[in-house]
């Protein structure tokens, strides 16, 4: 980010930003930086919180009023967590998806049960939004669950869209698969942290044990735009310990 | 909590040894009272429209966003799988304050809102941008944009 900065600057545009990685910023020294102690994803601290969001945003741009720099500020404030320290808990309860497909070979069996489980609190959830962010990888939700199953029992699946490959593929239909598993699991008022939220997805879903499978396949492939999914982009360095 | 003292121990390490890029200048771009600034957006998450082309692994160019953009038009194709999204998915604003800046014009903090905004994909080495950001900077000064904030993800 800080060397965008520096390209824009020299320019002739005056930049100002927000910095998540401080070390980063440190080395880099961009004009006009503020850092914030929020986690990796969420730069303007917390979602649904326009007077907290306000106040970071106006921080960085105050930077645009000081004489001199470099400047690395700091904000002063931590994101507010969750009102409710009980614990989230995920609305609905997928072990009868479980229950059902124990046994079966084919992951597309228990992971659709899954999605047809979670449909609902999914409608609810873009009905509460007016947006969902599933859609990314451009194909319908339910042929790039498809995809990712029926890769996972055969590897010679062909992308099912002609103008990315079959690694780009199957990156996009895995942010849409977890994005209906998140925005279904966020459908009900209640907060919850991103750390239950991805413990739920990875630790307690098919959908999730799907992907760690994938990640398996992924790492013998001699595609390296397969192969990539499976040491970075798929599965996330804080649940790589699972096991499919 | 992005301390780095609050990350795994695999991510911890590979963000401090992640190369970061040296400049020997100290560009510093001035520019009127903060009221009369116009303001433009630069993400680097991946984000963008949806019938627009994703970003993939080594994406080295940008999208556009246009500034009367409706929050449902926008996803997200940034590769790394070591962010959180969720915040994302209940509110744009977390990581694109559009509506913030939006409403920090009406209350005259700062002078508008610029047409367009953009986005780059900030796995991809910030040097391999720069060609891409000299582009964007000759669109930037066409919009009339003197303040570019810029958020990462």
């Amino acid at each position: 980010m800080g060397g965008l900065s520096h390209y824009l600057e020299e320019q002739g545009l005056a930049t100002t930003q927000i910095s998540l990685i401080r070390e980063h910023t440190e080395r880099i020294k961009p004009p006009r930086a503020l850092w914030v102690p929020f986690e990796l994803g969420r730069p303007l601290g917390v979602p649904n919180d326009p007077a907290f969001q306000k106040r970071v945003l106006r921080e960085a741009l105050s930077l645009l009023e000081v004489p001199s720099g470099p400047i690395l500020k700091d904000f002063p404030e931590d994101a507010p967590g969750p009102a409710d320290l009980t614990g989230w808990a995920c609305p609905i309860n997928l072990s009868e998806a479980k229950a059902e497909t124990q046994g079966e070979t084919d992951a597309a069996t228990g992971l659709f049960k899954e999605i047809a489980l979670l449909g609902p609190w999914y409608d609810m959830a873009v009905e509460k939004r007016g947006r969902s962010t599933v859609g990314v990888s451009g194909m319908d939700f339910q042929q790039g669950a498809q995809f990712l199953a029926a890769f996972l029992q055969d590897e010679s699946t062909a992308s099912p869209r002609a103008d990315l490959s079959v690694g780009e593929a199957l990156k996009l239909a895995s942010e849409d698969l977890k994005a209906f598993f998140l925005e279904a699991a966020t459908a009900r008022p209640g907060k919850s942290s991103s750390g239950e939220l991805a413990d739920w997805f990875w630790g307690e879903t098919l959908a999730g044990k799907l992907l760690l499978a994938l990640k398996s396949v992924c790492l013998q492939s001699s595609d390296p735009s397969i192969k990539i999914l499976g040491t970075l982009l798929l599965v996330p360095r804080n649940q790589e310990h699972r096991t499919p | 909590m992005a301390r780095l003292s609050d990350l795994n121990e695999a991510s911890r390490v590979r963000l401090l040894n992640l190369e970061c890029p040296g400049f020997e200048t100290r560009p510093w771009v001035t520019g009127p009272p903060l009221h009369q600034r116009r303001v433009a957006i630069i993400s680097t998450a991946g984000l963008h429209r949806r019938n627009d082309k994703p970003f993939t692994w080594g994406s080295k160019d940008y999208r556009v966003i246009p500034g009367d953009v409706s929050a449902n038009e926008l996803v997200m194709s940034h590769v790394s799988a070591n962010f959180d999204r969720t915040g994302f998915q209940q509110d744009l604003n977390v990581i694109f304050p559009l509506d913030r800046l939006r409403e920090l014009a009406v209350e005259k903090i700062i002078g508008s809102v610029a047409d367009f905004h953009y986005s780059f994909m900030g796995a991809t080495a910030p040097q391999d941008m720069e060609p891409a950001c000299r582009t964007l900077a000759v669109l930037l000064k066409k919009d009339q944009a003197d303040a570019i904030l810029l958020v990462p993800v």
